[in-house]
């Protein structure tokens, strides 16, 4: 095991892809994100790995110049934020209907407008229905961690998807944490060699990118979302590969203190730290809550988050996003739909919040389960804003 | 048996015979798709208006228009989509549009 160093999140993202033999590296610097970007291009200059940085003059391209370097069958990584997500809109179901493993770090930023530079999830809900595979990390270990994990997640020959870390920007992004590298023996054990299933070469003509007629676009649309369900086994399986080499054991749906609670916080990204202090302070009052933490977005772990509720009569879900005029947060929409049919169910109370930078603290979520207690109703709610 | 099968098919059927990523792996295949099904009206040449200049062959988006043995231009109908760009472009006026079926 390597050694302990103090490092920001951003600079530790970039030295876990320098670990991971990529081939190109195609990014285009935004805030958050842009440490990433800037480390990265430091450790290709300085000659520390042998690989490609393509500067690219947009996400657009930077997202494409990835797409096809993966098609060509080389190792790819890119990262990005809000606008920059933004723009990478229109090839993102490209990416993953080619079934290209492209892997991609998301500094969460608000989208604009107005313009925002600081943290939430409404850069990578847009994406949602994209077909990458979509995870979370919550505190600067598991961004070094999943970082490593996300190129053998994508390049798995059971998955051959894309997939994106969302690291929420600033909270994690600039962080300075104590963090411990695996060593570079011990990654090249967990991760091998890309092998694609096919790659470009005028050698071995393939086409890749074909059009649909109406007569087969259905089934490539039925094939796709299948992988991407399918995904969910092996990444289970990869993750617990992870923790029996390092000891840190990753899981789709994870709990806190869950046990004997009737109501549950449910959080997603570095929110969960905070949401843990609030459920000890309030479990030393007596206050019967627990937590559940979403690490898989896409595949979504339906029977894990099913298994992590059951028993409990009041679920907050977090949502650091918002469907304007629509059922409210993404993800308690999600889980509302899943949970429709059950019948024994929590009741599903949804709090917007974390908009755009604004803290939420431990008395916050303190404040928002006093708050669900006395809410009677389903439908979703701003919690903090001024009235 | 069953692999021999799904092989010879030119299309995939059901959703699980296509190809992660829609990838094709023979070259050269879209030759399979015959795209003169599209067509509603189809090009004909007046060999005695035509002075073989190959406008017709140039400007053929699909490459369909080939030149024959004596030197006059035919479209290939198993592909020929019936665009009219020939017809429009001949300035001998030697093609004219038929309506399919007439």
């Amino acid at each position: 095991m390597g050694k302990r160093v103090g490092m920001e999140v951003a600079i530790a993202a970039a030295e876990a892809v320098a670990l991971c033999n990529i081939d190109v590296a195609a990014v285009y610097p935004i805030t958050p994100q842009s440490h990433m970007a800037e480390h990265l291009a430091d450790i290709v200059h300085d000659g520390r790995i042998d690989a490609e940085f393509i500067t690219v003059e947009s996400e657009h391209s930077s997202i494409s110049a990835c797409a096809g370097a993966s098609g060509a069958g080389a190792r790819v990584y890119t990262a990005t934020s809000s606008q920059g997500l933004m723009l990478m809109h229109e090839i993102l179901p490209i990416v993953s209907a080619m079934r290209l493993p492209v892997v991609m770090g998301n500094a969460n930023r608000a989208v604009s407008g107005p313009l925002n530079i600081w943290n939430d999830h409404t850069d990578i809900m847009p994406q949602r229905d994209s077909g990458w595979v979509s995870m979370f990390a919550e505190n600067g270990q598991e961004v070094v961690d999943m970082t490593i994990q996300s190129f053998r997640i994508a390049e798995h020959p059971d998955i051959m998807l894309p997939t994106v870390l969302n690291i929420d920007g600033f909270q994690l992004t600039h962080m300075i944490e104590p963090l411990e590298f695996p060593s570079q023996k011990e990654v090249d054990r967990f991760l091998p060699p890309r092998k694609p299933l096919a790659t470009l070469h005028p050698d071995n003509p393939v086409s890749m990118g074909c059009f649909n007629m109406p007569d087969i676009f259905t089934e490539t649309m039925k094939a796709k979302d299948v992988a991407l369900w399918n995904s969910k086994k092996t990444i289970v399986k990869i993750w617990d590969e992870w923790g029996k080499q390092f000891g840190r054991y990753y899981r789709p749906v994870e709990t806190y203190k869950t046990k004997g609670a009737d109501t549950l916080i449910l959080t997603m990204g570095s929110m969960g730290e905070t949401a843990s202090l609030a459920v000890d302070a309030l479990r030393k009052k007596g206050v019967p809550v627990g937590l559940v933490k979403l690490r898989l977005w896409r595949p979504f772990p339906v029977e894990e988050l099913r298994a992590a509720v059951k028993g409990a009569k009041t679920l907050i879900v977090m949502d650091r996003a918002i469907s304007f005029g629509g059922a409210g947060g993404p993800v308690a929409t999600e889980i509302k739909s899943h949970l429709y049919h059950d019948g024994k169910r929590p009741r599903v109370v949804d709090f917007i919040m974390g908009l755009g930078g604004r803290d939420v603290s431990v008395d916050d979520f303190i404040a928002m389960v006093e708050r669900a207690q006395k809410k009677k109703d389903e439908g979703y709610e701003y919690y903090g804003v001024r009235e | 048996m069953e692999k021999k099968k799904m092989k010879s098919k030119a299309w995939p059927e059901k959703w699980y015979e296509v190809n992660p990523g829609c990838i094709v792996f023979v070259p050269g295949n879209a030759r399979e798709y015959k795209t003169g099904t599209w067509r509603s009206q189809r090009p004909l040449w007046d060999n005695k208006k035509c002075i073989k200049c190959g406008i017709c062959y140039i400007f053929c988006p699909e490459g369909c228009v080939r030149e024959t043995e004596d030197g006059y231009f035919a479209a290939d109908l198993d592909y020929c989509k019936g665009c009219g760009i020939c017809a429009h472009e001949c300035w001998p006026g030697a093609i004219t549009m038929q309506e399919e079926g007439e």
